[in-house]
């Protein structure tokens, strides 16, 4: 019993859990920093719309050991880079998801809003955004499930986290390490995804009803 | 009725969106306390023409005048807190409860909740919703009737001395429509408003209107009373009249 991979490696787990988590809290709030007033700017100002959707598609491309390899040379390893790269992959889940929140709530109900004398501000801060609240919430909850996966590979560059017991598991071919950091980083995904969507069902609530006017 | 002083009035008014002229040659005031009925087929810029009034839209030529002042030097935040609005859509905001959509915009004013709390039951009051079961509701709890109710409720809520409605019973049910259609109409009097409302049923024109004003193709091809209307040789005033005609010949053979 003593044997198996949780338990002989419990104390390492927790720190490098703790380190993945740090990794991913930090690189998503500056994403949802970065990207929430861009998916703003885009339905304000539709000539954005294009370059900034396209630019966040491309960061999304770009694989991800690559995009590690290729901040090195900027900022160099560790934990900067890590974050920096998880970072730019948060955006496009978050940018796409805020625009289309946005601009999926009732034209009448803007309508309305604005002929009621509702500055862009007020519509913006009482009704838009509340209304947007669910989908951007699915963006945030895809931007994190996508960035526990990618910490695993920012090991590779120094900034520590579960891919650390991964690669040495492959190092040494041994499937206990690769397992120990495999299964919490599942585990962080799944409950991250859990969390985010009964945040999304608690705020988004008044969207899922397709009769609301 | 008696004109008592001028709302708004249109000064050679027209409206070119991207080429397309959608309104010319616009000529005519509102008075203050009358009910004109904006009638036309769609397309016909009636819509158009009340959105230039809260300054949804702002003419290419001409000049609108809302009290005096041209909608182009209005605040226009002012002049749409000046102006109830009421659309077909509602738009009644469904993550507020009716308390809070009836409340909106003396809420943007900065009346104090007291306040606000009191008008919104005398408003729910007069459109004949119990506050004490409506006010904590929200929008999808509601029928399509109570809702318009609630929609017009919203616009009255800042006591503003002029509506405009695009055609808010236009998805009601014609028993439902009926009832707010005569309620509206008492209420109107009894309130003194000035209102602009949009529609293409004739009907509905008669029904309500102490002037009507009929669009065709971007102009305003008459302007007079429901009796004027009936009698006006005007070719498109004719073609409304014609399916009214129509319907008293079949009533008649009953």
């Amino acid at each position: 019993m003593n044997n198996f991979f949780l338990i002989k490696y419990g104390s390492e787990i927790l720190q490098r859990m703790g380190e993945h988590l740090l990794l991913v809290g930090i690189a998503i709030a500056t994403a949802i920093l970065i990207s929430l007033p861009l998916g703003i700017l885009i339905t304000r100002q539709k000539a954005l719309r294009q370059p900034i959707l396209a630019l966040a598609n491309v960061l999304q491309t770009i694989p991800s050991l690559a995009m590690f390899g290729l901040l090195i040379p900027l900022v160099g390893i560790g934990s900067l880079p890590a974050v920096i790269a998880l970072t730019l992959y948060s955006f496009l889940p978050i940018i796409r998801n805020t625009y289309t929140g946005i601009m999926s709530v009732d034209p009448a109900v803007r309508e309305a809003g604005r002929g009621m004398g509702m500055t862009d501000w007020q519509l913006l801060s009482q009704v838009e955004l509340p209304l947007a609240a669910g989908v951007i919430l699915a963006g945030v909850r895809v931007a994190t499930v996508i960035a526990v996966g990618i910490a695993t590979i920012a090991a590779a560059i120094g900034a520590g986290g579960l891919g650390v017991f991964i690669f040495r598991g492959i190092a040494v071919v041994n499937n206990d390490l690769i397992l120990a950091g495999a299964v919490p980083a599942a585990a962080i995904a799944l409950v991250a995804d859990y969390g985010i969507s009964w945040l999304e069902k608690r705020f988004g609530g008044c969207l899922k009803n397709p009769d609301v006017r | 009725m008696e004109p008592q002083g001028i709302t708004v009035s249109f000064q050679d008014v027209g409206l070119t969106v991207g080429g397309r002229t959608l309104l010319s040659n616009l000529n005519f005031s509102i008075y203050t306390g009358e009910f004109l009925v904006l009638l036309g087929r769609s397309g016909s810029g009636k819509t158009t023409t009340m959105k230039l009034i809260n300054r949804l839209l702002a003419p290419t030529l001409g000049t609108v005048r809302v009290q005096e002042w041209a909608t182009t030097d209005w605040d226009v935040i002012a002049l749409r807190r000046n102006i109830g609005y009421v659309i077909q859509e509602i738009g009644l905001f469904p993550h507020f409860t009716i308390e809070q959509n009836v409340g909106l915009v003396p809420t943007l004013q900065g009346w104090n909740s007291k306040q606000i709390k009191s008008r919104v039951h005398e408003l729910l009051h007069l459109i004949g919703l119990e506050p004490g079961q409506f006010a904590t509701r929200y929008p999808h709890q509601l029928s399509g009737g109570q809702r318009q109710r609630v929609g017009v409720a919203r616009a009255l809520a800042a006591d503003p001395p002029m509506l405009l409605m695009d055609e808010p019973f236009g998805a009601l049910d014609p028993i439902t429509r009926l009832e707010l259609q005569q309620e509206f109409r008492r209420l109107q009097q009894e309130l003194g408003k000035t209102v602009v409302f949009v529609t293409h049923d004739i009907q509905e024109a008669l029904i309500l209107a102490s002037r009507i004003g009929l669009m065709h193709d971007g102009r305003l091809v008459f302007l007079g009373t429901a009796e004027e209307f009936l009698h006006s040789e005007n070719a498109e005033a004719q073609t409304f009249l014609k399916p009214l005609r129509t319907m008293e010949r079949w009533t008649e053979r009953e």
